[in-house]
């Protein structure tokens, strides 16, 4: 099978001098759920932003179906970033709009800059979002303020937002960091959910290893900014976690 | 000792500080402030001084100028129909003129915002504009504006016009900066166009502040407004002018009230609007 995603020797230096990515390489297929997991700091979020160029990389190149997006045009790059979802930790949404409205910023990338900036979407635009909203249980909620909703809640719109672009990948960038322990557990779920349902591979920060070994079917360990694990859930034994987070993980209580 | 115990140690006792060759550096005091403070009181001094007031004047002064006010009374209402449209005159310099300045800053904000400037340059370029329109008082703009095109309204309009929106770029674009950059990156990451982005994320983002902003503005330009009379650019503080210098105090104390009244009524509709918004 083709891969939907290719990571080639990619290199990340910040202007101070950071090394946040160091020659990345791997091959993401596609139905995949890729967890990535990693300390604070291990450039987790860089990598994911490299990929659809929130961040611009320093070196190596990143295919996304057959096109290097690293070498794109600012055009080109819209057009990918159309096929590409994401879902933040802080949500990310505008907080005076409306639920559906926020959901409808997900076909900005398909709407002409005129009606797009005046909030005019076509009525099967409308129609799909108020769908997306009924599947993550929002429908009462679609034409309330964003910021009235809770943080599981925001959540599910920001999710839903990824989905009316109808991506083919979608890229999760610690989406249950801010939630408690059932909204997160509800966020994953959902996630994982609609991704199997639909067939849309994704790739996922996480910061909790269990989560990570829950739902993943391949996981990454990154640190400082190399790739230090690749492989299935059931391959990351005790050992390999300890070294994924070995120099920045001093137990917060001990444990027994 | 396991690694894990190991490094937790490092992380944990504060002792450890002088095992890793750190320097503990004192901070050094910030003589800056202080510098500002004595010198501001040395420069108070030294103008007490130099400036050599003759304080015998404000005794006499204070007891002319309540004999003037007693003489302005009572106010003379006769010239109410030159007075009012005067007034009403005012009233539209200084709205048209900070409407067409919130207009035009709302273009340029979004350029002087250095998280949505296409590069840095354009920003300070934009910002150092706005602080050249910002620091020449209203009352300067008015006389070059009557030099170029003559006594009336229209100097009033464009001294306001450009005095404001010098403020207005610099406070839009001040609140633009200080929105979370998350918002911006998600709809960027839709595939949204620069202009989506400001009016679809943007805008509804910063709207509570900008509207506070033009209204604050909108009361300064009406203060201003009666005051640009004073140099020919038309309104009620030519009026005023007339009538202080024809010596005719009554008027004076009309045309004085029906400014108050104007003012004071704009201050009490705008926190009324600020309240809704």
């Amino acid at each position: 099978m083709e891969p939907i995603l290719k990571i080639e020797n990619l290199d990340k230096v910040y202007p101070d001098g950071t090394v946040a990515l160091s020659n990345i390489n791997f091959n993401v297929y596609p139905g995949e759920f890729v967890v990535v997991i990693g300390p604070s700091g291990a450039g987790k979020s860089t990598l994911l932003r490299c990929m659809n160029r929130l961040v611009e990389p320093t070196n190596g190149n990143v295919i996304f179906k057959d096109k290097k997006i690293n070498k794109a045009n600012s055009k080109q790059v819209k057009q990918i970033r159309r096929e590409i979802g994401m879902v933040f930790q802080n949500f990310n949404l505008i907080d005076r709009l409306t639920v559906l409205n926020n959901v409808l910023h997900g076909r900005l990338g398909y709407t002409n800059t005129i009606k797009g900036s005046l909030g005019i979407f076509s009525k099967k635009d409308i129609t799909e979002a108020e769908e997306i909203l009924a599947r993550v249980g929002l429908s009462k909620q679609k034409y309330k303020r964003a910021d009235e909703l809770s943080g599981g809640q925001m959540q599910r719109v920001g999710i839903s937002r990824a989905l009316s672009q109808r991506p083919r990948l979608i890229l999760a960038d610690e989406p249950i960091a801010s939630l408690d322990p059932a909204s997160s557990k509800n966020i994953m779920d959902h996630i994982y959910n609609i991704c199997t349902e639909d067939k849309i591979t994704a790739i996922v920060n996480l910061h909790q290893v269990e989560v990570a070994i829950k739902y993943a079917t391949r996981i990454i360990g990154i640190q400082n900014g190399e790739v230090i694990f690749d492989g299935q859930p059931s391959q990351l034994t005790d050992k390999v976690i300890d070294e994924i987070y070995h120099d920045r993980r001093p137990p917060l209580v001990h444990a027994q | 000792m396991s690694e894990l115990e190991k490094s937790s140690d490092n992380i944990y006792s504060l002792n450890r500080n002088e095992d890793n060759n750190e320097m503990i550096v004192k901070p050094k005091k910030d003589f800056f402030i202080k510098g500002v403070l004595i010198f501001g009181c040395l420069f108070f001094l030294f103008s007490l001084y130099e400036l050599n007031i003759d304080y015998s004047n404000l005794l006499e002064g204070t007891v002319a100028f309540f004999i003037m006010l007693g003489d302005m009374f009572p106010p003379n209402i006769s010239e109410w129909a030159y007075v009012l449209p005067a007034a009403i005159e005012s009233l539209q310099v200084a709205i048209l003129g900070t409407v067409i300045a919130v207009v035009i800053s709302l273009v340029l904000a979004f350029l002087a915002a250095e998280n949505l400037a296409p590069n840095k340059w354009v920003a300070r370029i934009v910002k150092s504009f706005a602080t050249l329109m910002r620091v020449i008082p209203t009352i300067i703009w008015a006389l070059i504006f009557i030099v170029a095109v003559g006594l009336g309204p229209l100097p009033g309009v464009l001294a306001i016009a450009v005095h404001s929106l010098g403020m207005l770029i610099k406070v839009f674009a001040q609140s633009v900066e200080e929105m979370d950059g998350g918002k911006i990156e998600a709809l960027k990451a839709s595939g949204a166009g620069s202009v989506q982005i400001i009016a679809q994320g943007v805008i509804p983002t910063v709207l509570t502040a900008l509207m506070a902003w033009t209204i604050l503005r909108l009361e300064i330009d009406i203060g201003e407004s009666t005051i640009l009379g004073l140099v020919g650019a038309g309104g009620i503080g030519w009026e005023l002018m007339r009538a202080m210098r024809s010596y005719d105090f009554n008027t004076a104390l009309f045309i004085t009230m029906v400014i108050f009244v104007m003012i004071f009524s704009v201050e009490m509709l705008s926190n009324r609007l600020k309240l809704k918004v």
